[in-house]
């Protein structure tokens, strides 16, 4: 399978007042082609963070101070703005969090779909129109025409996320970053527009990256799942490998949260303790502090290793597993 | 983003340093270099005009002092009793320099007077306000908002015409041109205040208004008050300085900055610009350096603004 | 609906009666015209006869009961200096401030609006910083002050523009303007630039206040990930969103600009209605006096009327909030 992403060390730091925030900090992994990744970890863990690099999207005061972005072979890690500009909306698509607060809410969705096309592409008006409409009738929206002469705030929440699914799919893109698309929204909704973008992805080939704090979602989603914590991936695998047979504590930790029809009945294990501070972490395993596997060795940090096909940073897998079954 | 940093970083941090809040407002308002000048330029002036009867060669006033024989020197030139004109000489042979310092005692004290009663009876109609609540607040408060539909000058203007020239009826105007900004404000504190749990906690248990108001409201809403005040006390100064460069506002025996700007401006045109510009220069002073310290002192004691 | 602006229409109109009663007699307690109408010369007896020809000599409360009477047809009572209407003088006045203060108004927009962006783009900046030092500036300087610079500056020292006056006036499409002829713009420049310098304060200040939100908005984020130009991104996504809500600001800034035209006008000596005020005050001309105020109250209340209607239509809150109080 080709590579159309290869992020590796990847550190991306805020040079606040309060401190340097390490909010990726050494961040390595891959996306082939056609392949759904999903990118999983508690709020705050730098999961956005590392989608707008990919973008080239970080402001001042953050910065990409170390790594590698590969893009179809070509290094985009601090290209220049047009190259990036170029790609972004047409190479990669991003779709974001909250989609009551991504469209301009005083420009109709004609404007802003066909913008997108027109940005990179020398086509008339009104082709890049019909494109648009096409879209939206690929993501289920009926009667397409109307709502490009919409507003947002006509537009429901779901309606408005499909909207921006269909704007990210209109250039065909290599690779789509959905952060957190189906967060604001409600379950039903979140299961029709996990149901479409998995289809869509099938069938124009585009890889994608699911970021998201729910294992749940990325279960029937993903091929491969990345876990990050404190800006660090802390376990990398196949998605039913890792889901079976979890082998960091803090992945231990994420599925016991979520409720399984395997596991019905049984009481639902909480990771202990507060989401890291971003700005003083702990000396060693950043994880220590909240780990029920932790021993003398933690007190250094654990670095990334590759054991069963999978990458894991952390020095007692065995012990993990145990301490949950 | 950032205020969540910084709370992280308190928490988790090494103990922060003992601080009184007043220490802290202190070192947080020095950190500015502008807004520290200001202050010093605000004070000197202060100093000068209160000083000004020891410091001044002349009391402009005295027409026993003055001599037309004086009049309309340019800056730097040596009046008839000896002493240097270091600012020239107004059209009737004032020394500026004095009648400027004796001019600022005048602006001062009407500024002053006017910003200190306008937030007290302000702060007493929005405290009244918020302890009547229900009609009585919201009559007071579409009083406010129609007041403060029409702008300060205007309503100013609106009253020396139908007041009168002289210091106390100019008091009373910009009294009564100001007096709503500070209701608002205590009206806007009130309204947070009262939205917190703590009142509403404090009022299940059948804790007296009175309490609420002076314990809550009345504490809460000095912080806006300075700002407040600091703005609109500037602003006084500058609205006595307009009414009175258009004659409506004192009259010249009580020759404020901006009487002296009147009384040069029929010479500028000919080109003796010392006359208007000088006192000018001081009018801008005082008020510039008023409103630097006011900006300032509102992103010091307005912590939502706070980096 | 009806019933609110039945209610705003009352208020509005209980709020000019209060006006007239407070500006007549406030107005008719100062001074005595009759001594600066009457020569110092004249016996009692012509004093006597100015006294009752201008209906000095009634109890206050029947001048008041007249004054009442004449508004609701419209007279406002004669000018004592003018011997004319005191209305009909105001009215005659009126274009020249309307004039003055509407290009006041354009060039606040026009200036202001492009500093805001620029200072709130590269907030950073050294320029940035400037335009916000001179802003503060703008907000704190006496208007008198500024205008008389402005003379000493562009009519004395470099001789560009004329100090004083009005200049020739051009007709277009039957509306008489000192817009329309070279000479009356050069005449118009000073003053309405002495106008507008609070408001081109007030406009780089809003205006870059709603950039700098803007720009760390999803919306503008996300057409960054769109790959949109950055000249567009700014043009079309942050200006849409910033003009509406600046330039309606700025229009209801217009009710103040003729109020604060009192002061350029005199400085300017631009004979607009302003100027007829001044000179009206200086000379105990009670019935231009009460008339002026009275105009101008209509005219804010007015303002005020149109605005609470138009956003009770636009805003459904206003009119549930109405309601509830
Ligand atoms: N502009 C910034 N300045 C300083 N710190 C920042 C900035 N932006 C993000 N961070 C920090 O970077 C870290 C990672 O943020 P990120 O938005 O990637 O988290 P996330 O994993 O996407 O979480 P969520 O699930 O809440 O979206 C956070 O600790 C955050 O405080
Ligand atoms: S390295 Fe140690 S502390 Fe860190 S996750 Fe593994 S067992 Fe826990
Ligand atoms: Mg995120």
């Amino acid at each position: 399978m080709s590579r159309v992403l290869e992020v590796s060390g990847l550190k991306t730091h805020f040079f606040t007042h309060a401190g340097v925030v390490k909010a990726v900090d050494g961040v390595d992994f891959t996306v082939s082609k056609g392949e759904i990744m999903g990118l999983v970890g508690e709020s705050g863990s730098g999961k956005s963070i590392t989608g707008f690099s990919i973008l080239g999207l970080i402001d001042p005061p953050g910065r990409i101070v170390e790594g590698s972005i590969r893009f179809n072979g070509e290094e985009i890690a601090n290209a220049k703005e047009e190259r990036l500009q170029n790609l972004r909306g047409n190479r990669i698509s991003m779709i974001f969090q909250d989609p009551m607060m991504t469209l301009n809410p005083v420009l109709r969705v004609d404007t802003q779909m066909i913008e997108a096309i027109l940005a990179h592409e020398p086509v008339s008006k009104q082709t890049a129109w019909e494109r648009s409409r096409d879209a939206l009738g690929l993501v289920g929206i009926p009667s397409p025409e109307e709502r490009l002469r919409a507003y947002p705030h006509q537009l429901s929440g779901g309606m408005r996320q499909r909207v921006a699914i269909a704007t990210a799919f209109l250039n065909k893109p290599d690779l789509i970053i959905a952060d957190e698309p189906t967060t604001a929204l409600d379950v039903t909704i979140q299961a029709q527009i996990i149901h479409e973008a998995q289809k869509l992805t099938k069938k124009t080939g585009t890889a994608m990256i699911w970021i998201t704090h729910d294992l749940a979602v990325v279960a029937g989603l993903a091929e491969r799942i990345s876990v990050m914590y404190a800006g660090r991936i802390v376990e990398q695998g196949g998605i039913d490998d890792v889901i079976d047979r979890p082998l960091h504590p803090y992945t231990v930790g994420l599925l016991g949260s979520v409720p399984t029809a395997n596991r019905r009945g049984q009481r639902l294990f909480q990771i202990e303790g507060m989401t890291p501070n971003m700005l003083a972490l702990p000396e060693g395993c950043a994880f220590g502090p909240r780990c029920h596997a932790r021993t003398d060795a933690c007190g250094l940090q654990p670095s990334i290793e590759d054991i069963d096909g999978r990458s894991l940073r952390c020095f007692n897998p065995q012990r993990a597993a145990e301490a949950v079954t | 983003m950032s205020d969540v940093t910084t709370d992280n970083a308190l928490s988790a941090g090494e103990p922060p340093v003992v601080e009184t809040p007043f220490q802290r407002f202190r070192a947080e308002f020095f950190e500015s270099r502008i807004a520290t000048a200001a202050l010093g330029v605000f004070g000197a002036i202060v100093l000068l005009a209160v000083l000004a009867p020891w410091i001044t060669p002349q009391n402009p006033y005295d027409l026993a002092q003055v001599s037309v024989m004086d009049g309309r020197l340019p800056p730097g030139s040596e009046a008839f009793d000896g002493y240097t004109m270091w600012l020239g000489s107004d059209g009737s042979g004032r020394d500026l320099y004095s009648a400027i310092l004796y001019g600022l005692r005048i602006s001062l004290t009407v500024g002053l007077a006017s910003g200190v009663i306008a937030l007290l009876i302000g702060m007493a109609i929005g405290l009244v306000a918020a302890y009547a609540g229900g009609r009585i607040e919201a009559i007071i408060m579409r009083i406010v908002d129609l007041q403060l539909s029409f702008p300060a000058s205007l309503v100013a203007l609106m009253m020396v015409a139908a007041l009168g020239k002289g210091v106390d009826k100019i008091i009373l105007a910009l009294v009564i041109a100001q007096w709503a900004y500070y209701a608002r404000t205590v009206r806007a504190t009130a309204l947070v205040e009262r939205g917190k749990e703590y009142v509403e906690a404090a009022q299940c248990l059948g804790i007296s208004r009175f309490r609420i108001v002076f314990r809550h409201i009345l504490p809460n809403c000095m912080a806006p008050l300075i700002v407040v005040g600091t703005v609109q006390t500037a602003s006084a100064i500058s609205l006595e300085a307009t009414l009175s460069f258009l004659g409506v506002g004192l009259p010249q025996t009580e020759p404020s900055i901006g009487v002296l700007i009147a009384n040069g401006f029929e010479y500028m045109l000919s080109g003796r610009y010392w006359i208007s510009v000088f006192p000018g220069v001081a009018l801008l002073l005082t008020v510039v350096s008023i409103n630097l310290v006011g900006d300032h002192l509102r992103d010091v004691l307005n912590p939502r603004l706070k980096k | 609906m009806t019933v609110f602006i039945i209610r705003r229409l009352l208020q509005a109109l209980l709020v000019v009666f209060m006006m007239s009663v407070i500006v007549f007699f406030g107005v008719n307690i100062v001074g005595d015209p009759v001594y600066m109408l009457v020569s110092p010369d004249a016996d009692q007896a012509d004093i006597e006869a100015a006294i009752s020809r201008l209906g000095l000599d009634r109890p206050i409360l029947e001048q008041y009961w007249l004054f009442l009477k004449g508004a609701a047809q419209g007279d406002l009572g004669d000018s004592f200096i003018f011997g004319e209407p005191a209305l009909r003088l105001i009215l005659h006045h009126m274009p020249a401030t309307m004039e003055l203060a509407f290009s006041a108004l354009i060039l606040a927009i026009v200036i202001g609006i492009p500093l805001g962006l620029y200072a709130g783009l590269y907030p950073e900046s050294r320029m940035a910083k400037g335009i916000m030092a001179a802003s503060i500036f703008g907000f704190s300087l006496p208007t008198f002050w500024v205008g008389l610079m402005l003379i000493m500056l562009f009519a004395v020292e470099l001789r560009w523009v004329p100090a004083t006056g009005r200049g020739d006036l051009g007709s277009f499409l039957s509306i008489q303007s000192s817009l329309f002829t070279l000479d009356g713009l050069s005449h118009i420049f000073l003053p309405a630039l002495n106008l507008a310098l609070l408001k081109i304060s007030l406009a780089i200040r809003l205006t870059r206040a709603g950039v700098r939100e803007a720009m760390g908005l999803d919306y503008v984020k996300y057409a960054r990930a769109k790959g949109l130009p950055m000249r567009r991104i700014i043009l079309v996504h942050v200006m849409k969103n910033i003009m509406i809500p600046v330039v309606t600001v700025m229009g209801l800034e217009f009710g103040s600009l003729i109020g604060f035209s009192v002061v350029t006008e005199t400085i300017f000596a631009w004979p607009g209605m302003g100027k007829l005020l001044i000179d009206a005050i200086l000379q105990l001309d009670r019935p231009v006096v009460v008339a002026y105020l009275m105009i101008i109250v209509l005219f804010f209340v007015l303002i005020n009327l149109i605005v609470d209607i138009l956003y009770s239509i636009l805003d459904p809150r206003v009119r549930l909030q109405d309601q509830g109080a």
